[in-house]
């Protein structure tokens, strides 16, 4: 009898069989993710978990008989009331006398139901999406290092010891100087023993003078001699760690509802997600204003009433010195949010744009602008009925080239496409004002 | 369940360990190994059994989720189903909503079992005696596994079909192995031969055969014979039908053999592909067969190895007790208005036709002597029991050990669902009359030849259009389900490369009850344009 221990054999045997079923079923997994998602909170939106396919994509047929007509015997146990002769109603679900019956591959007609890992949620989640082209990368400080095979060295750890190579070095050395091998030597042992009887004394003498040399020259070239050691030499590499972080600007005045901040909250994690996907470090801000802006953490930027105007250039403004502080484009890649019902103090429109254009997307690899509606006040893209004051600035300013882009979003079912939309791969940006 | 209690062999003297074997749930290497010896000893000393040398091996939960989907070989090729159960295995586990298995045996030399690694040493020990000796006996020794599987090479060919499916995917791509492997998994269910093959004749064979004949004829000739009168013309030719189909093996129920040999534009590897997935259908196919006698087998043996553990004193009450639960549980058959109920339990039944085998060898009632007079009282069930497991598979077991008490036990009762008919009809019950209606009515849902499709290739025409010509004998009026049907034609007519087409026939009359047709679409092989 074996025992044999497997519990640290490679799992993931199924891996290749997954992702071929992955890649079978991809065009119908993609849109149960999508639809998924409009269902899940967007919070989980990353967590991967339970999608549902119809089976008929993944069926797999099998030339079986069908559930229903001809004539079927059932052998049942547990028989209290009945004797033979007995009529039975029929049930309705024509599942014989009772018990269920499923069909043969215990699969039927229901949909079929898996988990999916979280990066592979992910994955087709943002599939075909793209940061804009812009995206720089850049070095922070050797934060990170990579080492590299580089050839050897004579110096070094016993753990890093080349053997292969310096194996090779003691071969070529031994046979550069001739070392006698240790065949050799025994053939000449076996001579001189075969010569013992006294048959020939003079060959034996000169053959034990030779072994006696050879063994001499043995002991003296040494089988690797510490010239032959090599070590595998590792050089440090700075690896390039990118890194980006992402401003989440909104205006939580008394006109913005729950309902518009939750539509703004499900974009910037599905901005979030997306940068995460992207980039190494994601660092978070969060401005909040009303007529003033100031920096705030998540939970109050999400969740705290705030009351007063709506001045927007205080929040670039408190973007700017956040940035200036903090993060420096030579070494950031910055991404911003805006997400407002669009109202803002007339006299401030130019002051935005002022500040937008000269300030904020110089430095910026990405401005989107969200503007959130009422539910109700939802209508097919395309037809606006009127632009609101902040919409009719940034659209000026995107007609200049910015690297901007806005969309109006009434109802959270629309965000993902929004989303989407914004960031489709192929996009010059140019194309992304309307 | 009954409640008979096994009662030990006379013959073997009762020693008490000063030890039990293990305290507590954990369990070492160690444990492991002195589990197995111990059940060994018990299993082969006093039980008789044979078997083949066990190989034992520990998995994790994600392993055994792996042995799951690929029919729990440890070893085979890839494809897009076995990604498939194995996602839905995984969520169904993960979300708590099923517990994985114990164990899983190979029917292979040594007989590999998998034990989990989460299992306490209680469970281990039942999981040895379970399948390291009940179905490593039932697999080396039944008939069905003897005639139709090869125990020392199957792990060896499951890694040639591995190997040869992978140097075909890089040969000729991903996409065309899959559309092949599609289509050959949809016929596997006819692909197996249900009966030993006729030597298929080879030419040179064939040429040998006719010369010794026509020599035979000349040494022999005389010509006197000519005119014995009375021969007539009883012997005519056959026609070019019968011989062209003769000479094809038909009518020919393994479909996929049948295309192998025959397919006439298949190239040489899909060919070999081919015959991988039926030579694995053919390996698993007494297993289909013998569901309710492997798992009586196994359960039967590890009830007997457990409880003389007990005996022995090497197991302790409280592993006895944590034994019997989950026996128990096992062995649990639903009534069939309890919406647990989702079938017979071939542990149940099995179980307890060993059981009452046992019970009719030992203390036979008057019942007994009538039923079983060759078996009644023998005194020796292990006996019994050993020629029971090597030479019946679950049909002619039913029909031959299935006592009226355990009739009467299980309460088994027989309904018809006539289609025709307003309302089902109680066939027989477990009264006098009604024991041998239901033993042979149970027996036959048994019977691979009632429960799967008898489905057979009757004709094609290679020399005219090659059209293939498939019979379903519609037992009891009932018909393939349709959807699925057109499917797997599509399947056929994509290996065969012409038309194909399935009638379904009413046994007895002929009649036909329905037409299926399929037309080939490029892919698999390369159609040429008409």
């Amino acid at each position: 009898m074996h025992i044999v221990d497997r519990r640290l054999n490679p799992s993931g045997k199924n891996l290749a069989n997954r992702q071929r079923f992955m890649r079978r079923a991809k065009s119908q997994i993609r849109k149960a993710v999508h639809e998924s998602s409009g269902s899940r909170s967007i919070k989980d939106a990353d967590q991967g978990g339970e999608v549902v396919l119809p089976s008929q994509g993944v069926h797999e047929p099998t030339l079986r008989r069908s559930s229903s007509g001809g004539i079927r015997d059932h052998l049942l146990p547990g028989n209290k009331e009945y004797i033979a002769g007995d009529t039975i109603q029929r049930p309705p679900s024509g599942g014989g006398g009772g018990g269920s019956e499923g069909s043969p591959d215990g699969e039927g007609e229901d949909d079929f139901r898996f988990a999916l890992s979280r990066d592979e949620f992910v994955d087709l989640f943002l599939e075909d999406l793209e940061l804009p082209d812009l995206a720089k990368r850049k070095v922070v400080n050797a934060e990170a290092v990579v080492y590299h095979r580089a050839g050897y060295s004579v110096s070094g750890s016993p753990a890093n010891l080349a053997l292969m190579r310096t194996v090779r070095n003691s071969l070529s050395r031994r046979i550069a100087l001739k070392r006698p091998k240790p065949d050799e030597l025994q053939a000449l042992q076996d001579e001189i023993d075969a010569l013992k009887d006294g048959s020939d004394e003079p060959r034996r003498i000169a053959l034990e003078e030779e072994l006696r040399r050879k063994q001499r020259k043995t002991s003296v070239i040494p089988y690797i001699d510490p010239l032959d050691v090599r070590y595998k030499r590792f050089e440090a590499q700075p690896k390039p760690v990118a890194q980006a972080v992402m401003f989440c600007l909104m205006d939580v005045s008394g006109s913005m509802t729950e309902h518009m901040k939750d539509l703004a909250k499900r974009f910037y994690v599905l901005l979030y997600i997306f940068l995460k996907r992207r980039y190494k470090n994601v660092d978070v801000v969060f401005i909040r204003h009303t007529h003033q802006a100031s920096e705030v953490d998540e939970d109050t930027f999400f969740n705290s009433p705030e009351t007063g105007g709506t001045v927007v250039s205080t929040a670039l403004e408190e973007m700017q010195k956040v940035i200036a502080d903090r993060y420096s484009p030579d070494n950031w890649n910055i991404y911003a949010a805006q997400a407002s019902d669009g109202d803002n103090t007339a006299s401030d429109n130019d002051k935005t744009a002022n500040l937008l254009t000269r300030v904020i997307l110089p430095v910026c690899q990405y401005y989107a602008y969200l503007e959130v509606g009422r539910d109700s006040e939802h209508f097919p893209p395309g037809f606006i009925r009127r632009d609101s004051d902040l919409w009719q600035t940034y659209s000026s300013i995107i007609r200049a080239g910015a690297p901007m882009a806005m969309r109006k979003v009434g109802h959270r079912r629309d965000i993902y496409p929004v989303f989407r939309e914004l960031f489709a791969k192929k996009q010059g940006a140019e194309a992304h004002a309307e | 369940m009954s409640t008979n209690l096994i009662q030990p062999d006379l013959g073997a003297p009762l020693v008490r360990a000063e030890r039990p074997m293990f305290e507590g749930a954990d369990w070492d290497f160690r444990t492991i190994q002195r589990c197995h010896d111990e059940c060994e000893k018990i299993a082969i000393g006093e039980l008789g059994l044979d078997v083949y040398t066990n190989q034992i091996e520990v998995i994790g939960t994600e392993q055994m989720l792996d042995a799951y989907s690929s029919i729990g070989m440890p070893l085979f090729y890839k494809h897009w189903s076995f990604g498939k159960h194995f996602s839905r295995n995984e969520a169904l586990y993960r979300a708590g909503m099923q517990g994985l298995a114990y164990e899983i045996v190979i029917n292979s030399n040594p007989c590999i079992s998998y034990i989990m690694e989460e299992n306490t040493a209680t469970m281990q020990t039942l999981v040895i005696a379970h399948a390291a000796f009940g179905h490593n006996h039932f697999f080396k020794n039944n008939y069905l596994f003897q005639q139709w599987t090869d125990a020392n090479g199957i792990l060896d060919y499951l890694e040639f079909a591995r190997d040869y499916i992978m140097q075909c995917e890089q040969r000729y791509g991903e996409v065309a192995v899959e559309r092949l492997l599609d289509a050959a998994h949809a016929l596997m269910n006819q692909a197996v031969h249900k009966y030993p093959q006729k030597r298929a004749t080879d030419l040179r064979m064939e040429e040998k055969r006719e010369r010794e004949r026509r020599e035979h004829d000349e040494q022999v000739f005389n010509d006197l014979w000519r005119t014995v009168p009375g021969k007539g013309n009883a012997r005519t030719d056959p026609t070019a039908v019968e011989r062209r189909r003769a000479l094809l093996q038909l009518p020919q129920e393994n479909i996929l053999y049948f295309l192998e040999k025959t397919a006439p534009r298949l190239a040489p590897w899909q060919r070999e592909v081919l015959r991988i997935v039926r030579i694995i259908a053919q390996y698993f196919y007494p297993q289909s067969q013998t569901k309710v006698m492997n798992e009586g087998c196994a359960t039967y043996v590890h009830y007997r190895i457990m409880n003389r553990l007990h005996e022995k004193g090497l197991l302790t009450d409280g592993a006895m007790v944590e034994f019997l639960k989950s026996h128990t549980n096992v062995v649990f058959q639903p009534e069939f208005d309890d919406p647990r109920y989702s079938g017979l339990n071939p542990y149940a039944l099995g179980f307890a036709m060993m059981q009452d085998i046992e019970r009719i060898c030992t203390v036979p009632t008057a019942e007994d002597q009538q039923w079983f007079p060759h078996i009644a009282g023998s005194g020796d069930p292990m006996a019994v029991l050993r020629d029971v497991w090597a030479n019946y598979r679950d049909e002619s077991f039913i029909l031959q050990y299935l006592s009226p008490k355990l009739v009467r036990h299980f309460g088994l009762f027989h309904v018809m669902d006539d289609s025709n008919e307003p309302n089902l009809r109680v066939e027989a019950i477990h009264d006098e009359r009604g024991y041998r209606k239901i033993k042979q009515a149970l027996a036959k849902q048994y019977d691979i030849s009632w429960t799967s499709p008898d489905i057979q290739v009757v004709d094609v025409n290679l020399a005219g259009d090659r059209k293939l010509i498939l019979h379903h004998r519609a037992l009891n009026r009932i018909l393939l389900d349709e959807r699925d049907t057109r499917m797997v034609l599509q399947h056929l007519a994509d290996l065969w490369g012409y038309d194909v087409l399935m009638k379904e026939i009413e046994p007895g009359t002929d009649a036909v009850l329905k037409e299926h047709a399929a037309s080939p679409r490029p892919g698999i092989v390369q159609i040429e344009p008409t």
